[in-house]
């Protein structure tokens, strides 16, 4: 983590134009606060904040958790089976194409409001991804190597645990970077709409009240899981799967 | 230790088109068959039959006494690319041939050991001894294709397939190779057959060239090469090697007019 300072010079100077900007244009707080009030409502609102975001955090998570196991078993058939693929690929795409907030509304009949819609759009947001990239992994097996293993007298179970799986793995981990990203989105989004807790209520309730440095706090803190999550995911991403990058 | 094979009358179609039609070829033992022409003669599939991996519609192919109606164990294959796990050690990638082997798996498991000590036996024959930790990315093309040709010896296979393995080297490597393949035949005494487009690789390397004419693929020749072994490089570039290469030539050149 040499090269930290490009990215770290950027949010500074973004910080500072924005800091000076509302200075010298004298931009009312209820519009846009400055850098400083928003430290200060983090300073004021901390505890809020913080608890709010644990919370959505949580449901992130647990969409995400979903969407990873329903992506990669159905992923899995997907990939191995080309009538599993034409049978299910029309309604998985077409499934996809609906933006997940208008299914809010329906979750809500369903299930209420709180967390469960909230995991909900998480996981119907993030799955996609996962199934895709899963299924795209494991059936990429070069033909000269299925010969070689059909020779070898391999198994379809072996195939699919000893070289499919194991090759789909930088798929995998590449799109669960973009889904836990999404997750973030999708239970954030349904927080705004449908929830009592989660930085999306936060949201609402605070910019409701005209409350402008807490909706700004709120951002930045779903920015900072947001990153925090991609991180996370990348370092996992390149500790496990580290040969496939210079092959 | 070789497998004989005796291929009858073999006829291959894909759809209308009859890719090899009326192919007969009786290898011994132990011996090393090229199998030589030009692009569309069928040489890849006849191979690809007798590996199982394809399905023929006309007479037979026999192997060992029994005949070839799919992947059967007891052949090895490799091909113009190495084709290694790049997530697999040049050992592990050995030793997938004896994981997934229904011959050899229950013995590998029972005695893993046994199974790594012989492994590291074939790199050293090979000469990579000291890149059994090594992954295919941090190997030459050379190197990745003598790993390719461990993994197809390690089972023990009575045949030896080989589809154009050193197409993709240069010059250089390719004849470090002959050396290689030349020794582990006689070692193992496999029946190899090798299909490729160099002429002198198949001269140098073969007991019998068996050349072949396209559409469909037929036999238009058969050399007996009558070269001395073992045969050093310098054999590649001798007076009776240029003399084979003449026949073998000329083979080809009537073939095309046939």
């Amino acid at each position: 983590m040499k090269n930290w300072w490009p990215p770290a010079l950027v949010i500074l100077a973004i910080l500072i134009i924005w800091q000076i900007a509302t200075v010298v244009f004298d931009v009312p707080p209820y519009i846009l606060p400055s850098p400083a009030a928003v430290a200060g409502a983090f300073g004021t609102w901390g505890g809020v904040i913080f608890s709010h975001t644990l919370s959505t955090l949580w449901v992130s998570l647990a969409g995400f958790g979903l969407a990873v196991i329903f992506g990669i078993s159905l992923g899995v058939w997907v990939g191995i089976s080309p009538l599993a693929y034409r049978a299910l690929y029309p309604v998985l795409l077409g499934f996809n194409s609906i933006p997940k907030v208008a299914l809010v509304p329906v979750l809500v009949i369903w299930f209420g409001i709180g967390a469960p819609p909230a995991i909900i759009t998480a996981f119907l947001i993030s799955f996609f991804p996962i199934l895709v990239n899963v299924a795209l992994g494991i059936s990429a097996l070069e033909p000269a190597l299925a010969d070689v293993l059909k020779v070898l007298g391999a198994s379809r179970l072996e195939v699919l645990t000893k070289v499919a799986w194991p090759q789909s793995l930088p798929h995998l981990f590449a799109s669960l970077k973009v889904a836990v990203s999404l997750a973030l989105v999708g239970a954030v989004i349904s927080e705004t709409m449908a929830s009592q807790t989660g930085i999306g209520y936060l949201l609402v309730s605070a910019s409701s009240r005209f409350e402008v440095d807490l909706v700004f706090a709120a951002l930045v803190a779903v920015a900072v899981l947001g990153i925090a999550l991609y991180a996370f995911f990348a370092w996992l991403e390149a500790k496990t799967t580290s040969w496939a990058r210079d092959s | 230790m070789g497998s004989a094979l005796k291929i009858d009358q073999l006829g291959l179609e894909f759809g209308d088109l009859t890719a090899v039609a009326d192919f007969s070829l009786t290898v011994p033992e132990g011996s090393f068959v090229a199998l030589t022409g030009p692009s569309g003669c069928g040489k890849t599939s006849i191979l690809r039959a007798v590996a199982g991996l394809l399905p023929y519609q006309r007479g037979q192919i026999w192997l060992a006494g029994r005949q070839v109606l799919g992947p059967t164990g007891g052949v090895g294959m490799a091909f113009q690319q190495p084709s290694l796990l790049p997530w697999r050690t040049a050992l592990e990638n050995i030793l997938l041939a004896l994981e997934v082997s229904p011959v050899h798996k229950k013995t590998y498991r029972a005695a893993p050991k046994a199974g790594r000590a012989q492994a590291r036996e074939l790199l050293a024959r090979v000469g990579l001894a000291e890149f059994e930790n090594a992954y295919p990315r941090q190997l030459s093309g050379g190197m990745q294709q003598r790993v390719s040709l461990c993994r197809a010896l390690i089972p023990e296979p009575g045949l030896l397939l080989l589809d154009e393995p050193f197409g993709a080297l240069d010059a250089f490597t390719r004849e470090e190779l002959w050396g290689v393949v030349g020794e582990l035949a006689a070692q193992t005494q496999c029946t190899v057959i090798l299909v490729t487009h160099d002429l002198r690789e198949a001269v140098h390397l073969a007991d019998r060239v068996v050349v072949l004419r396209p559409r469909p693929g037929r036999i238009s020749a058969e050399l007996p090469i009558g070269l001395p072994r073992p045969r050093p490089l310098v054999e590649a570039y001798s007076d009776r090697t240029a003399h084979w290469l003449r026949e073998l030539r000329q083979a080809l050149d009537s073939g095309v007019g046939a």
